[in-house]
Parts: C-alpha cells; sequence; structure tokens
C-alpha cells in the first residue's frame, strides 16, 4: 500500500521532470547555413505600452525569424512603466503612448543612451480607436463629435435621443438607455479619445485629455478586452476600442468637416501627416501635435505609439543592432505585418522617409 | 530524614535541541526582516507622495486624502461584503463535511471544495466578466425596479453588471475554500470524547455542535476568517478586471459608480504611472498595510479573548 | 390496590417530548429536496416560455432548496417537535452551503473546460511562442516558468513559515512572539504588486542593474505573499494538538525537538499540508508582481537566475488581454492556459493530500 503511493508521488514527480526537461518543439536547431543568413547577433531589451504588445509580439517573431541570433524581448508593462524603465537605463527601446513631452526631453538623463545623447522618437504604430456599439440590427451610425461628447458625458442618456436620430434618418432607434463604456485604467486610448473630445467638441467636453477618465458618468472596463466585452455582454452599450478589436460589434462613422467617415487604416495614417511635428525637438525626435479637427477626410480618433530609443548608445554594437530593428519596424514590410498581426494603421510614405531619416541617426 | 538541598530539577540541554529552537527563532526574526525591508521600502517611497502638491496627481484630487479616501472604503467595503456572504456559507460547507455528510464521501467532497482554491485569481478574473457579470445583470435590474426605494439599490442600474456586488460575490467564491479549508481540519480536531458525550446526553446533532465543536473551534474559526478577509483585502486581478470603478463613496450595490479597492487601483494605474503618481499608488499600499493591521489587530483581541479553548494553551 | 396506578401513560397533548414523539421516515427529506427542485423548476420554466427568455437553471435550484428548507423545518416542527425540527433546518442550511457552493464551482470548471479544451493538445505541451504570430504557439515556457518559480517560492516559503508557526506555538513567549504574531497578520496586507515592486527595488539595488528580471525575483515576491498564509495555517493547526500528546511525550523522554518532529507536527500535517496547498494556489495564479520582476518572454529559460522567465497566470492575463488582430486563437490560448493552471494546482494538491496521507497517524474518523 504505502509502495504503491510513493511509486504514484515518484511517477509524478518523473513526469514532471521529463517536461521540464525537454525542449520547445519550435525552439532551437535552427539551420544557420542559408546564405542569406543575416550576422547579426545579440539581444534587444524593450518594454512599455500594452497596446503595441501584439505589434512588438509580431516584428519581433519576423526579425527573430530573419536573424535567428538575435534575442529581443518586449515586456508590455505599461507605457509609463515602459518609460521609467527607459529613463532608468533598464532598456534599450521603449514603446509609449505619448511621446517624451518637452519637459521631460530638456530634462535629459536618459541612462540608456550615451551621456547627451538626444534620443530618437518615432510613430510607428498608428492604431485607429472605433467607437463600438451594441445595438441589435444596426451596424453603422453617423454620429458628430458634440454627440458622442454628449453620450460620453451622459447628457444623451438614451438611443431615440433626437440628437443622435437627426443624423441618423432611416435608422429605427430603439428607446433603449445608453450605457457607455470607458477604460478604467489609466490608458494611452483613452488619452487620445479624451484628446478628440476636447479638440473636436470643446463645449460639450469641457475636460482636459487624460489617461484617466475625468468624469463618473458610465461604465469602467480594464483595458481594450475589458470594454469589448462589456460593450458585448450588455445592450444599448457604447465605448471606444481599438479598431481591430471592434469585430461584429456596430460602430460609428465620425463627422469630419461635412463628411461622414467610417474608421480605415488609410484614414488614420491620413490624420498624422496631416497634423505637425511638435517644434523645438531634436532631429530624430518626430513628436507629432495631432490635430484632431482637419480639414481634409482623415480619421481623427487614433492612438499613436511612439518608439524610442537614443541616438547614440553607449555599445555601438547595440546601437547598430537597434538601428537594424527600427529600421525594420519602419519598413513597409515591418508595418505591413503588423497591420496583419495587430490590426495597425501602415505609416505613410511621407512618414516613412522621414523615419527612415531619423533611424539613421542612431548609432 | 533531614531534607538535603537537592539541586532544582532541571533537564538536561541537549544540542539539536537547541539547534531546532534557534531555527525556529532564525525563520521568526527572518520574516520580521524581510517585513521590516518591506515597510522601508513602503514608506521611504509614500513620503513623496504625502508631501507633494495634490495637483499633480491622477484625477487632481484636493488633498492625497480625499485621494485615497474612497478607495480605502472600497476596499473595506468589498472585503467586508465578501465575507459577509462567504462566511456562513463557509462555516456551513465545513460542518457538512466535517460532521454531516457520510464519512465515506466526505473526504471527497472536501476535495471538490478544495477545488475552487486550486483556481487562480485571473481565471476567477476571466469566469467573472465573461460569465457572472451577464448573468446576474437581469436579476439587478430586477432588484433596482423592485427594492429601489432600498438605499442598497438606489439610483440607476449598471448595464453590464460590472458592480461591487458582482465583485463581492467572485470573492466570495474565491475565500470560501480558504475559510472551509481551514474550519474543516478545525473542527475534525473536536476530541471525539466531548462530542460523544454530548451525543450520549440526549443533544440533538446541531446542540452537540452548538456545545462541543463550535467552542472548541471558535479561535480558529475567526482566525479563518481572518486569512479570507486578509485575501479579500488584497485581491488584485479580480477587482481590476470585474469592477465598474468611480472615484466616490457610495454603498449602492448595484449601479455603475461604485468605489474601487486599493489593490485594483494600482493594478489598474501602475502600468500608465510615471513619477511621483508611481509614489501615490505606493502610498496607497501603505495605507493598504494599516488597514490589514487595524483589522488583524481586532481580530487578534477576540481570538486572544477565546485563547482557553485552545489545545494548546 | 386499586386498578387506578395501572392506566397506561398517555402523553398529554401539547407535550413534546423529543425521545417518545414520531420520526420522518428516512425518505422524506429527499422527496421534499427532489418535489422542491421540480416544482421551481416548473415554474421557472413557465416563466421562461411565457417571457421567452432561457431557463436559469441555477436560479430554479437554488430557490428549490431555499424552499426545501422551509419545507423540512415546517414538517419535522409538526411530526417531530422543535428540538428535532431545528436539527433539521441547520442539517438542511448546511445542505444548502454546499449546494450553493457548487453553483460557482461548476459553472466556472464548465465554462474553462468548454474553452479551454480547443486548444488542450499535444502543440500547447510542447511549444513555445517564439516566433508564433496568430495561431499555434503553445506555453511550455510558461508552463515550466511557473512551476520553477512557484517550486522555488514553496522552496523558501514552507520551512521558514512552517519553522516560524513552531516558533510561535512551542517555543515563543514574550515580545519576539508577540512581534511576529502581529507583523505576519500585516503582511496578509501586502498587495501583491507592492511585492512585486519590492522585489524589483531590492534586487535592481542589489544588483545594481535598473532593468533587471529574472525568475528568482519573482521567486521571493510570491514569498512574501505566501509566508504569513503558510505561517497562519500551521500555527492554526499546531495549536490544535492536544497538549496531552506533547506530555505524554515529554513523559517517556522523548526530547522537545524529537516531540515536535515526531508527534506535533505529524499530528497536524494533514491540516498543515491544507494550509501549504492553499498558500500555493494563492500565489500561482499571481500576474502583477512576475510582470514587473520576472518579465515577459516567448522563449524557454529555464534558468532562474538570470534572464525574463515567462509564467502561465502573466501569459493567460496578456492573451487575454493583448490579442491581434485575430482574437479567437489568442483567447483559446488563453482558457487552455487557465485549465492548465487550474490542472497544475489540482495535481499539487492531489500529492499534498498524499503526503499527508503517508504521514499523518490514523484517527478515529
Amino acid at each position: 500500500m504505502r509502495f504503491t503511493r510513493f511509486g504514484s508521488v515518484a511517477a509524478v514527480a518523473i513526469a514532471a521532470s521529463v517536461l521540464l526537461s525537454s525542449c520547445a518543439a519550435n525552439e532551437g536547431g535552427t539551420p544557420t547555413d542559408d546564405e542569406s543568413a543575416s550576422t547579426l547577433s545579440g539581444s534587444l531589451v524593450g518594454g512599455g505600452s500594452s497596446a503595441v504588445g501584439a505589434a512588438q509580439e509580431t516584428w519581433i517573431a519576423e526579425f527573430q525569424t530573419a536573424n535567428p541570433d538575435v534575442d529581443i524581448a518586449y515586456d508590455p508593462a505599461g507605457s509609463g512603466a515602459g518609460r521609467e524603465t527607459f529613463l532608468a537605463g533598464g532598456s534599450d527601446f521603449a514603446g509609449t503612448d505619448r511621446a517624451f513631452d518637452d519637459e521631460e526631453v530638456a530634462a535629459g538623463g536618459f541612462a540608456s543612451c550615451a551621456p547627451d545623447s538626444p534620443i530618437v522618437q518615432l510613430p510607428l504604430y498608428i492604431s485607429p480607436i472605433a467607437v463600438i456599439f451594441n445595438l441589435e440590427g444596426i451596424d453603422t451610425l453617423d454620429l458628430d463629435a458634440e454627440t458622442i461628447a454628449g453620450i460620453f458625458a451622459g447628457t444623451i442618456t438614451s438611443w431615440d435621443d433626437p440628437a443622435i436620430a437627426d443624423q441618423n434618418e432611416g435608422v429605427e432607434l430603439p428607446a433603449t438607455p445608453i450605457t457607455a463604456v470607458h477604460r478604467s485604467d489609466d490608458s494611452g486610448t483613452t488619452e487620445n479619445f479624451t484628446d478628440y473630445l476636447a479638440q473636436a467638441a470643446p463645449t460639450t467636453w469641457t475636460y482636459e485629455a487624460d489617461g484617466v477618465w475625468p468624469i463618473e458618468a458610465g461604465e469602467a472596463a480594464q483595458g481594450t478586452s475589458g470594454v469589448v466585452d462589456a460593450v458585448t455582454n450588455g445592450t444599448g452599450t457604447i465605448g471606444y476600442a481599438d479598431a481591430s478589436r471592434a469585430g461584429d460589434l456596430g460602430t460609428v462613422s465620425v463627422l469630419v468637416g461635412d463628411e461622414y467617415l467610417p474608421f480605415s487604416p488609410e484614414a488614420a495614417a491620413a490624420i498624422v501627416d496631416a497634423s505637425p511635428f511638435v517644434e523645438g525637438r531634436a532631429e530624430g525626435d518626430l513628436s507629432i501635435e495631432l490635430d484632431r479637427t482637419p480639414d481634409e477626410a482623415a480619421y481623427p480618433v487614433v492612438l499613436v505609439a511612439y518608439l524610442v530609443g537614443c541616438e547614440t548608445y553607449e555599445d555601438s554594437a547595440q546601437g547598430e543592432l537597434v538601428k537594424e530593428y527600427f529600421t525594420y519596424m519602419a519598413s513597409p514590410e515591418g508595418q505591413e505585418a503588423a497591420a496583419e498581426g495587430a490590426g495597425s494603421a501602415p505609416i505613410s510614405d511621407a512618414l516613412f522617409e522621414k523615419a527612415s531619416a531619423a533611424i539613421e541617426l542612431i548609432k | 530524614m533531614t531534607t538535603t538541598a537537592t539541586p532544582p530539577l532541571r533537564a538536561k540541554v541537549r544540542r539539536a535541541d537547541r539547534v531546532f529552537s534557534t531555527s525556529t527563532v532564525v525563520a521568526g526574526i527572518l520574516i520580521l526582516v524581510a517585513l521590516a525591508a518591506v515597510a522601508v521600502f513602503l514608506i521611504a517611497q509614500s513620503i513623496p507622495a504625502l508631501l507633494a502638491d495634490p495637483s499633480e496627481l491622477k484625477g487632481s484630487p484636493s488633498s492625497f486624502w480625499a485621494y485615497v479616501g474612497p478607495l480605502a472604503f472600497g476596499t473595506v467595503w468589498a472585503a467586508f461584503l465578501a465575507l459577509l456572504i462567504a462566511f456562513p456559507i463557509s462555516i456551513g460547507i465545513a460542518l457538512f463535511i466535517s460532521h454531516y455528510a457520510p464519512r465515506r464521501v466526505a473526504q471527497g467532497l472536501g476535495y471538490v471544495i478544495d477545488l475552487l482554491a486550486a483556481v487562480p485569481s485571473v481565471v476567477f478574473g476571466l469566469w467573472g466578466i465573461k460569465v457572472l457579470a451577464p448573468m446576474v445583470t437581469p436579476f439587478y435590474g430586477w432588484l433596482v425596479d423592485n427594492f429601489g426605494w432600498f438605499p442598497l439599490f438606489a439610483g440607476s442600474v449598471s448595464g453590464t453588471g460590472k458592480t461591487i456586488l458582482t465583485v463581492a460575490i467572485v470573492l466570495a467564491v474565491m475565500i470560501i475554500p480558504i475559510i472551509t479549508a481551514l474550519s474543516r481540519e478545525i473542527f475534525l480536531q473536536t476530541p471525539v470524547l466531548h462530542e460523544e458525550a454530548a451525543l450520549a446526553l440526549g443533544a440533538t446533532r446541531l446542540e452537540m455542535i452548538q456545545m462541543a465543536v463550535l467552542p472548541f473551534g471558535r479561535a480558529g474559526i475567526v482566525s479563518a476568517a481572518m486569512l479570507g478577509l486578509g485575501r479579500a483585502l488584497g485581491e488584485t486581478m479580480v477587482v481590476a478586471m470585474v469592477l465598474s470603478p468611480a472615484p466616490v463613496i457610495s454603498f449602492v450595490l448595484t449601479g455603475s459608480a461604485n468605489p474601487s479597492t486599493i489593490a485594483g487601483n494600482i493594478a489598474l494605474n501602475f502600468p500608465e504611472a510615471h513619477g511621483i503618481e508611481i509614489n501615490a499608488l505606493i502610498a496607497t499600499g501603505l495605507i493598504l498595510f494599516a488597514i490589514t493591521l487595524v483589522i488583524n489587530s481586532v481580530a487578534r483581541v477576540i481570538v486572544n479573548r477565546r485563547k482557553a479553548f485552545s489545545g494548546a494553551n | 390496590m386499586t386498578a387506578t396506578t395501572a392506566t397506561p401513560v398517555v402523553a398529554p397533548s401539547g407535550m413534546t417530548n423529543s425521545l417518545t414523539t414520531g420520526r420522518l421516515p428516512r425518505w422524506v427529506p429527499w422527496t421534499l429536496l427532489g418535489a422542491s427542485w421540480a416544482v421551481l423548476l416548473v415554474v421557472f420554466g413557465m416563466v421562461a416560455a411565457s417571457s421567452d427568455t432561457e431557463l436559469n437553471v441555477p436560479a430554479a435550484i437554488f430557490l428549490g432548496t431555499v424552499l426545501f428548507d422551509v419545507l423540512l423545518f415546517v414538517t419535522a416542527y409538526l411530526v417531530e417537535g422543535i428540538r428535532q425540527a431545528r436539527d433539521r433546518f441547520v442539517t438542511s442550511l448546511v445542505v444548502t452551503a454546499f449546494i450553493l457552493a457548487l453553483l460557482p464551482l461548476i459553472s466556472l470548471l464548465f465554462t474553462v473546460l468548454t474553452n479551454g479544451l480547443a486548444r488542450f493538445d499535444l502543440a500547447f505541451f510542447s511549444q513555445s511562442m517564439r516566433n508564433v504570430v496568430g495561431e499555434g504557439g503553445g506555453a511550455l515556457h510558461a508552463i515550466t516558468g511557473t512551476l520553477l518559480i512557484t517550486g522555488m517560492a514553496a522552496i523558501i516559503s514552507i520551512p521558514v513559515g512552517l519553522l516560524t508557526a513552531v516558533y510561535l506555538v512551542e517555543y515563543g513567549r514574550g515580545g519576539l512572539a508577540r512581534a511576529i504574531t502581529f507583523f505576519v497578520d500585516v503582511m496578509t496586507g501586502i498587495p501583491s504588486i507592492v511585492a512585486g515592486l519590492f522585489a524589483f527595488a531590492f534586487f535592481s539595488l542589489l544588483f545594481d542593474d535598473e532593468g533587471i528580471r529574472f525568475g528568482f525575483g519573482g521567486s521571493v515576491a510570491l514569498s512574501l505573499l505566501m509566508i504569513p498564509v503558510v505561517v497562519r495555517s500551521s500555527e492554526e493547526m499546531l495549536k490544535l494538538v492536544p497538549n496531552e500528546l506533547r506530555e505524554a511525550s515529554y513523559a517517556l523522554g522523548v526530547p522537545k525537538w524529537l516531540t515536535i518532529l515526531k508527534i506535533v507536527i505529524p499530528t497536524s500535517i494533514a491540516g498543515i499540508t491544507t494550509g501549504v496547498t492553499l498558500a500555493i494556489a494563492r500565489v500561482i495564479g499571481e500576474t502583477a508582481p512576475l510582470l514587473l520582476i520576472a518579465g515577459f518572454t516567448t522563449s524557454m529559460n529555464y534558468d532562474l537566475g538570470a534572464d525574463r522567465m515567462m509564467s502561465l497566470p502573466v501569459f493567460v492575463f496578456n492573451q487575454y488581454a493583448n490579442p491581434g488582430s485575430n482574437v479567437d486563437p489568442y483567447l483559446e490560448r488563453a482558457w487552455t492556459g487557465a485549465l492548465t493552471l487550474i490542472l497544475i494546482v489540482m495535481a499539487l494538491n492531489l500529492i499534498a493530500r498524499l503526503i499527508a496521507n503517508i504521514f499523518s497517524p490514523k484517527l478515529g474518523r
């Protein structure tokens, strides 16, 4: 009796040790006798925005496949954490939902870089934010910024409100109460969405852009997934989330100029081209001052995430590796991969040229 | 016969005894050192937030205390609700397993409840938003329609079920196995002679439990409840994933604006925090520390008053 | 001698004597339970049919059980008297509590199983996520990471926690014991993320590396969360060992340390292992501290001492929270990861029970 018990414990232990000692079937043993095999090797460490997480996974997978001796790690711990770590010298590059601002750039002290090296900030991840809703039988609604602001501020409380109905003639709107869902966590998506409301609907939305939802009205849910779940599971719900996650939910076409525009990658990339760069920055710093009220047909609710590196690294081999990786991410192939894997909007050719010039500075 | 002054009887001090008792002391001191290090870290990191201009904090509260107030309230409120739900159920289950269920199935049933303890909090969080919240939403609507006059169900109902009551239910489910497992072990240790004596006097099973089992286990039950409460107070992921928070102090169970908890708030805002905001979040952690300290001290006082019943007094 | 004394004793009506009143046949409670469930299911079914909604089985079962509690009390009161009725009432409440706890468990296991079995395949347990985008891939890296990190945390926490509990129960007197008791309680209030932050601050200071991420740091962070649970539960269990056992052992001349090792701990080993398993279950699902100090990676790493190490909860949370544009494979991996995590804790629980069975003395129960 006792022996069988010990036996089973031993069996479990052996099974566990076999599991532990085995190797992942998809790792190692990559044939390197390929003629086009790259000579790059080394390891890179990055961290930051979780919004860029899925894109980074795609980029890392592609880049590591092309360069088998390179190891890249990206911790999707959050933009704030990413900037802190980069500032303290704990990572080689950072992904962040907002660029380092004037004050932070002026303060300097980027421990990851060589002393006095300026930083490179590239808007390489552009993701449209969709305003999603769940109403049976309705796939799209046309809304202007004032109405969207009214819904999220809690002043428009029913779906058959005239403010909505006037813009959507022919759509049968139910008398369901509106449940507006916002992010409960501090996030770049919220910051960009509230920035849009503040710029495009200043009379209704009197709050400043902020990563934390500024008012009490509405429901809150954690993360893009939480918002999508809440909107999907509720009825009469509306929320905002990365467009790639809109799925089967209804989406809002936003009034730009005098035209209602649904989100699309091209329209999202266009808003970045239509906006000016922040003035007074170093040559490699492509921080953008987003203009959410464009004159042309550009989708104004976008999240622009930056990849931040140094112009000069202490270790030039490391600089070389960062340069190669950034070059790949900015390249049309890299942007296409991210669009496919993470649903982002590829950057325009004009921005690609500027980014390439900035990447050339890295050493 | 004269009484010769014999030296008082003393046990020989064995080396193994010394080694063993010293190692236990070392382990205890190690814990104290670790905790002191954590406390120093917490306090050192908190001070900048306490001294800082409150307008630099998220949401620009009037002071740090205005920022932490709703969070502290929400922490205690959610944990209290969870304990309120979990405690009677847990004691019931523990009694069921130890004294009611047929002996042969009791162990199996105990294992079933332990299964709940085996579920990690991320999974509870997923279950909470994907299954429980949609399921209770119509029920909340019914509650608010019919009992809206009652302060706990006042106001408009949440459209997604992500309320503090849902969180409390999930937390209760999480702490039930903790309280159950410990109280079950305690009930099983009741001296069989006490139980048989009670039964022999003609007591029903309920009276036997009242006379023999519960008094014996009271201190342990309080400890078990405290351990459960500690888990509920410090739970992060479930609160972050399930709750729809707002910076308010409100007792309402079914609305959209629920007070968040300290641990949940840290989890939600830490990833994007930088500079002084990190210090502010750690300072709220210090407050949670203090809350746990107060609650546990109270529990200790209660337990110590009942010390006479424990086996090793 | 008159015959008057021979009149048979007839209980006067209204007198309730629990020893002589009738008893309910054994089948009555079960029939009542079945009948109440049936009634409520029919009622709910009719409501569902009339309002065109889905039949809410859990609610019907729950309310049916409540109805059963009331019915049983009334029946028992009428037939058996108030003492028996109260006993039966509490019995039925206790059973209700058990059923109530089973409802979420069944719902949860059902959800995890239905969603998680889709990817519960060989690839999931033989591959990592390195260079995997979209479909495919596995969680081997996360499984090994979780086992290594949690295992190391257990290796740190169990001896420290158990020895401290022994100290508190067997040796501790005076200030030090009071201080330890008090501060162990306080330790239960460390938010998990603070434990992670502390571990990160501590090790980055120690190794002078601002970007430090390694598995052992995760183990230390988890130990901070685990130790108080181990101490608290083992302390309660050790306290329950009757003093008579200790005294009998001393009387036979057994030294104190052997008494503790051979008498006290084996007597309470079942409870201690339960506590330890609870503690492991408590920490094995932690996400936030591990993301901070153990980091995030898609590759295998067997070395606790260097480099990022993935863990299952981080894997599950990340698959759920940051999926790519094609969401389904990510969600499937998340649920399968959750299922795996539950299975691991269940297996640990079983092993702990085996150990407890082997070492514990056989009690009367």
